[in-house]
């Protein structure tokens, strides 16, 4: 059958392949990138200075300021405790371990407005959590303090989740072979495994602070969204929106949206290492 | 010759338990702070969710379920999720048969587009359809020019009074948006691992593409497209940033569940945000619960492939 289709050309034994393929370029064009490609066309009704003047206007400075700020730091946070409970989950055994490990994933899985009011209410002056910090005089929400709690729970599974794979299939021998040379165990975990770990654990803080620069839902409860002290980046954006003012809000997405890029190309770069390095242990 | 294996075999022994294992207390102590940092940040949040819902007791509880606004935004979320897991789900299964079944230029870019709306806020996920759809947008400016360059289009839409912005179709546009690399980026890699010699091997045999399709890849990406499935609904049903920007947030007509609970929590009735929360939780507890199963699933189909 296929070989009468022979006319210098590769033969596709499979169907389908002009119509799959037709059909996710038009599907993605459509959903996605004309849509996406209208923020910089609405960008360029703006003339340099109006652009400028809007991304660069105090309140978006001190927006960036604690986005970043606070959303380094969750990550950080995170790539400390996702590598820990990665390494509990992958080499002991503890009771409740399959449940725990289900869970990892409930950032991903719980809505961010209900992840966001249940934050704000447990850091409240009345909450659980909230209760316990007052007289020691934190002060959690409707404080900066807040946006990081909240971005390192958005955070949490990424580390967790990149790490996990690579530590299930190092191979032991490495450690052995380590250990017999007399490195000490905690020498065998920072100049063997450590190294090992470095691109999953660099690629799940990336992928949680991109995740966390653009996050909503989740920050504004327990944030409070003061101007100039605890707004972040999309609730400017969202503040422009609602006062109609769609050129403003449009010169900060791009920002927002041309840091995504550049993160999201970095994360890609960060994945290509890291496969070239686990195919390079295969090896 | 003897005694010296056996000397020799003790002590690897004992080395083997040192290499692969840390001394009991430093176990302890990272199990003790893996736990400690999960309970702070997972389990309080959990537990806190369904002792608030039910503070006023499961009367009260109930009520607030009842009520007609938290019925219409009930109802909108499952049209939108509807609408968004199928699409997504049709798009996935293409991209993933296109990619992993063909050669052509420019994959890694396609794959890399794909994975676009993962990185985008979901604030800008709703600008963008207000500015392609609202008032100021592509398609307001056009309804609104003097001379547009098909009237019959700009009269009809306006006389339907066609809605996009503020209204259902918006929301559904924005669901969509956030939820569509779900089904996608679990297929791809999937469906590359799997080759495409089985599909080849049908076709040679007669199977019709359809029939490829159905009997010989279906089944053996089954659990993968159920759990791209499981995630792009729990997203569906819980996105609030996106939403948020094209819904106006409209009561009983263009609010979702997640911004009915914006709107009972900013009318300081707490107990009744934290009850139309709990439904979403529960239903995050599901989706975690079927995810479990699914890899289960999954792990055992893989073991009855390996050794047959």
């Amino acid at each position: 059958m296929a070989t009468k289709r022979t006319s210098g050309k590769k033969i596709r034994v499979l169907p389908g392949f002009r119509l799959t393929l037709g059909f996710t370029v038009f599907y993605l064009g459509l959903i996605v990138l004309i849509p996406l490609a209208a923020v910089f066309w609405k960008a360029t009704s703006l003339t340099w200075p109006e652009f400028w003047h809007t991304v660069t206007m105090p309140t978006a400075m001190a927006s960036y300021r604690l986005t970043f700020g606070a959303a380094f730091l969750a990550a950080l946070v995170n790539a400390f405790f996702g590598l820990v409970v990665a390494w509990v989950l992958v080499r002991y055994e503890f009771f409740g371990k399959k449940i725990v490990d289900a869970l990892v994933d409930l950032p991903f899985a719980l809505p961010t407005a209900v992840a966001g009011i249940t934050l704000a209410t447990l850091y409240s002056k009345i909450g659980w959590i909230g209760q316990l910090l007052e007289p020691l005089g934190i002060k959690v929400a409707n404080t900066q303090i807040g946006v990081f709690v909240a971005l390192t729970f958005i955070g949490l599974p990424f580390i967790v989740r990149t790490v996990q794979p690579i530590l299930e299939d190092l191979d032991p021998e490495l450690e052995e072979a380590a250990s017999s040379l007399g490195a000490n165990r905690w020498q065998v975990f920072s100049r063997v495994i450590l190294p090992m770990l470095t691109p999953a654990l660099l690629t799940g803080f990336a992928l949680a602070f991109a995740r966390a620069l653009g996050e909503y839902g989740s920050v504004i409860f327990i944030a409070g969204n003061i101007p100039m002290k605890t707004q972040i980046t999309p609730v400017i954006i969202m503040g422009e929106l609602d006062m109609f003012d769609y050129g403003k809000a449009t010169a900060i997405a791009v920002v927002m949206l041309v840091v995504s890029f550049v993160l999201l190309l970095g994360v890609n770069v960060l994945q290509w290492w890291t496969n070239r390095y686990n195919t390079n242990n295969l090896a | 010759m003897t005694p010296v294996a056996t000397t020799f075999h003790t002590p690897h022994h004992v080395a083997h338990r040192h290499t692969t294992s840390e001394p009991p207390a430093v176990r302890r102590l990272l199990i003790g702070m893996a736990l400690a940092f999960l309970s702070l940040f997972l389990f309080l949040p959990l537990v806190f969710v369904f002792t608030e819902a039910f503070a006023k007791g499961i009367g009260y509880y109930f009520t607030t379920l009842h009520d007609p606004m938290a019925w219409s935004a009930i109802k909108l979320t499952f049209t939108a999720a509807v609408i968004a897991v199928p699409l997504n789900c049709v798009f996935g299964v293409c991209a993933a048969w296109a990619i992993a079944k063909f050669d052509f230029r420019g994959k890694n870019i396609l794959l890399t587009l794909i994975d676009l709306p993962f990185s985008v806020s979901p604030v800008i996920a709703g600008l963008i359809y207000v500015l392609v759809f609202g008032a100021q947008g592509w398609l307001g400016l056009y309804l609104n020019a003097d001379n547009p360059k098909f009237p019959w289009l700009a009269n009809w839409l306006n006389e339907e009074n066609f809605k996009i912005i503020f209204a259902v179709p918006g929301i559904v546009l924005a669901t969509i948006f956030v939820t569509f690399p779900f089904v996608a980026r679990e297929l791809i890699p999937l469906m590359q691992a799997q080759g495409r010699n089985e599909e080849e091997a049908a076709r040679v045999l007669g199977a019709s593409g359809w029939q490829t399709f159905w009997r010989v890849t279906l089944p053996n990406i089954k659990w993968g497209l159920l759990y791209g499935v499981i995630l792009c609904n729990a997203r569906a049903m819980g996105e609030f940033g996106a939403v948020a920007v094209v819904s106006g947030r409209i009561r009983g007509q263009t609010n979702t569940i997640p911004l009915h609970i914006e709107a009972l929590y900013d009318d300081y009735n707490f107990t009744g945000a934290f009850a139309v929360a709990s439904l979403l939780a529960f239903l995050a507890l599901i989706t975690l619960g079927l995810k479990t199963w699914v890899e289960h699933q999954n792990a055992v189909q893989n073991e009855i492939e390996i050794k047959p």
